[in-house]
């Protein structure tokens, strides 16, 4: 903070709370984060339970889930995303208005899950769209994934407007809009975007038909 | 996939009106994200106004390949991913998957491990039903209300179910020839306690919405299957029961000790979405009756076949069929061993969510769009069933 | 109640004579025997299976298809397996099978939608994940993949598209990929993202 502390103080006690723009802007965005209804598999029962009655998401300020994804600010990916749905959720996520972020929750949106080995699982969303907050679990508790909106919360309140240091949506060339895959003859095309996500080996030169040789 | 319609092809359903008003239908894809599906599932509609012409389910957005999983891995290993096909019934998938090995190898099990068996796929049989018919009002708009009346009644089941198998939702519990864990006394005093406030909450429950005006408007004749048609089209479950198909497979196969247990099997006689509603309450009521005759009777011993070994597991070779009754409708399992025996060599599972969307068109042509949403949640699907 | 398994071979030889009729066991303690039919009596045997007084199995529980490739003394088959059940008179399973040829240009077998409709889903499935095909189906399409994808999955010889990620801690199958990648190394450089597109 810029001011004085002594004279915060002070003027706290005249009822005069002095805060710098970006902590009361990141304040305002943090305590009332949207989430999209989208639940694919079983963590999405999970999220039903955390904003039931007793675990409560909306004291967190996830009060509505909007249905649209025009009207949302977070799309929490419960459950494992296949490759049929992949661009679906690709989509969805384009659709959303900034700033918007990403919970990727439960094992199979973090890499795939117990169903890694599947031959319509996507590995992982975060393969195609950024993700903010991963939370391990399968699936994981509700007072995980509340957890999970306090992370958010504290990374949303981290942010800043200064320039340098501003995040994607103020960068007037950056595009908010990810490419969509398309449904491919024996996977998806392309398989991973790799401006998002670079998988560890780069395995793309070997094709399979080696593989099979060796 | 839906073809586009050309200029020659112009649905008039009512007739008289060729060349006064020229209308168009239209195609809309309902799904695979939507508020009022149950999982990711979509379908295809061809909507004339708002009345239904055609409507074809699509899924596979949730096709996992369980089946293919489960034949490179060994018997005991499929048992986490069988929670995780109807993954709000995970005891129920269980115990279908164990009676199925169970019937392969000839294991036979004890008395006090079927009785755990018993009280735990009643209690998931409450809890189906209670989030289902919450889901399916959730579906004609009344919010989230008897969702969260539901949930809460769920939250105690499940805080049993925590305790007995460390999970609150995929279990886990079943093994080949019993169960994992046994039920202690403060355990079986939980048990008892949600069961004697059961009826209560049913009552309450039951006030709101039974003779609701709104409910009853919009359930009342939507929806109806034929009897025949429901036999023809290999629907179990609540869904045939109330159309009146007299087939429940605790009485016909008398699985476990259902044979002595005294309960009644509710049947619906006109088959729209207001029997397949109640069907459910009253089916809840009647597993209320057996968890209370399980929960007096329950004997003590062990709770899993002492001759099974849990590593090393091997199944003679050959192939069979089994089945339990869900509270979804008939889930069977289809193994096929070979000589090596220690993974399946096909395994196959026969999911009633999947079979139950057959008559889906048939049920939804000629109401209106929003009709076909209620449906759908009529016949409770869930997708991870559907799709596996 | 179902009569043993001989019995109902002779009924089904009497009702469908010309068809070729074998009993396949299954594993001693289930009980379950099923009657292997030839793809041309296939629809004929159940359809007596389903009007017949004695049976009446007006219900169809499980389609599904098992796929056997051919081995050094014997050659390959894909086998389609019905469960009847029958709802009138409580009764069942009577299992019935028939095989047809691996290649997929040759793959059909007869379709028993026109009898049960529930078979209608379960039957697009096994041409999904087999590549068996129904004649007489009303809509033998794609189910559970998209419509583009070309594969069988569930055939014994598919293999997946090569999607080799790096494992902690990797074993049997995967273990065997790591090798042939080239080593255990864990990811070195920084994997930052750059943005969209």
């Amino acid at each position: 903070m810029a001011i004085d502390e002594k004279l915060a103080l002070e003027l706290q006690k005249h009822g005069i709370a002095v805060v710098p723009v970006e902590w009361l802007y990141n304040w305002g965005r943090r305590s009332s984060i949207w989430p999209m209804q989208f639940g694919l598999a079983c963590c999405a029962i999970e999220m039903i339970a955390a904003a039931t009655a007793r675990y409560d998401l909306a004291r967190f300020g996830a009060e509505v889930f909007r249905a649209t994804p025009r009207q949302a600010d977070l799309m929490i990916v419960a459950g494992t995303v296949t490759k049929k749905m992949a661009p679906q959720v690709v989509r969805l996520y384009n659709q959303m208005a900034e700033p918007k972020y990403v919970i990727a929750m439960g094992a199979c949106a973090i890499s795939g899950g117990p169903f890694k080995d599947g031959y319509n699982v996507l590995k992982g969303i975060d393969r195609y769209i950024p993700v903010d907050v991963h939370i391990p679990g399968c699936p994981p508790r509700p007072e995980a994934l509340m957890q999970a909106v306090i992370t958010l919360q504290q990374k949303i309140a981290g942010q800043h407007l200064t320039k340098g240091q501003r995040p994607r949506w103020y960068d007037p060339t950056a595009s908010a809009e990810y490419p969509v895959p398309s449904y491919g003859a024996h996977d998806l095309e392309p398989p991973v975007n790799n401006n998002v996500y670079q998988r560890p080996h780069q395995c793309c030169e070997v094709t399979n038909e080696e593989i099979i040789k060796k | 996939m839906i073809q586009p319609l050309t200029d020659e092809k112009r649905y008039a359903l009512t007739p008289g009106t060729e060349g006064m008003i020229q209308t168009q239908t239209l195609e809309i894809s309902i799904g695979p994200q939507h508020p009022s599906t149950h999982g990711v599932f979509r379908m295809d509609v061809v909507l004339d106004g708002e009345v239904v012409v055609k409507l074809k389910p699509v899924m596979g957005y949730l096709h996992r390949n369980h089946e293919q999983l489960a034949e490179k891995m060994t018997w005991l290993d499929s048992m986490p991913y069988t929670d995780r096909l109807d993954y709000f019934n995970s005891m129920a998938n269980n115990w279908a998957y164990a009676i199925s090995v169970e019937k392969l190898a000839g294991i036979k099990v004890p008395e006090r491990a079927e009785y755990i068996r018993v009280i735990v796929a009643e209690l998931t049989r409450l809890l189906n039903h209670t989030v289902a018919i919450g889901f399916l009002l959730n579906d004609m708009g009344a919010w989230f209300t008897p969702t969260l009346y539901a949930f809460r009644e769920r939250e105690k089941i499940i805080d049993l179910f925590e305790a007995v198998s460390g999970s609150r939702m995929m279990c886990n519990y079943f093994r080949f020839g019993g169960v994992r864990v046994d039920f202690d006394e403060k355990m079986l005093a939980m048990a008892l306690e949600i069961v004697e406030r059961y009826p209560q909450f049913l009552d309450e429950f039951e006030k709101l919405l039974t003779e609701n005006e709104v409910l009853l408007a919009r359930t009342q004749r939507i929806g109806i299957l034929p009897m025949e048609q429901a036999i023809n089209g290999s629907i179990t479950g609540p869904v045939a029961r109330a159309s009146g198909v007299d087939y429940d497979i605790r009485k016909v196969d008398k699985y476990g000790i259902y044979g002595r247990l005294d309960f009644r099997v509710p049947l619906g006689q006109v088959g729209d979405t207001y029997d397949r509603y109640y069907i459910r309450i009253l089916e809840m009521r009647e597993a209320i009756k057996i968890l209370q005759q399980a929960l007096r009777d329950i004997p003590s011993g062990p709770i899993i076949a002492p001759e099974v070994k849990l590593r090393g597991f091997k199944v003679p070779v050959g192939d069979g069929y089994g089945r339990v009754e869900t509270p979804k409708g008939e889930l069977g399992f289809y193994l096929v061993a070979d000589e090596t025996g220690k993974m399946p060599y096909r395994y196959h599972v026969r999911p009633p969510s999947f079979i139950n969307l057959t008559l889906l068109e048939d049920m939804c042509l000629g109401h209106k769009v929003a009709d076909a949403v209620v449906i759908l949640g009529s016949i409770d699907i869930i997708l991870g069933e559907v799709d596996r | 109640m179902i009569p043993a398994i001989e019995q109902l071979r002779e009924a089904v030889l009497v009702a469908a004579p010309g068809a070729s009729v074998e009993i396949v066991a299954s594993t001693p303690a289930a009980q379950q025997p099923s009657l292997l039919v030839n793809r041309e009596h296939l629809f004929a045997v159940a359809k007596f299976f389903k009007e017949d007084a004695r049976f009446q199995m007006d219900f169809c529980s499980c389609v599904t298809g098992v796929d056997y490739p051919a081995k050094a003394d014997k050659p390959g088959f894909i086998e389609v397996v019905y469960h009847l059940y029958s709802v009138a008179q409580k009764h069942g399973p009577i299992i019935l099978k028939v095989r047809a040829p691996r290649e997929l240009a040759q793959c059909e077998v007869p379709s028993l939608t026109p009898l049960w409709r529930g078979c209608e889903f379960q039957e697009r499935e096994a041409y999904d994940l087999f590549g068996i095909r129904f004649t007489g189906h009303p809509d033998l399409r794609r189910i559970l993949m998209w419509d583009e994808f070309t594969d069988h999955p569930m055939r014994k010889d598919y293999r997946p598209p090569l999607d080799y990620e790096w494992e902690p801690t990797p074993h049997g199958e995967t273990l065997a990929r790591t090798k042939q990648m080239g080593g255990l190394t864990p990811p070195s450089a920084s994997m930052e993202k750059v943005g969209a597109k």
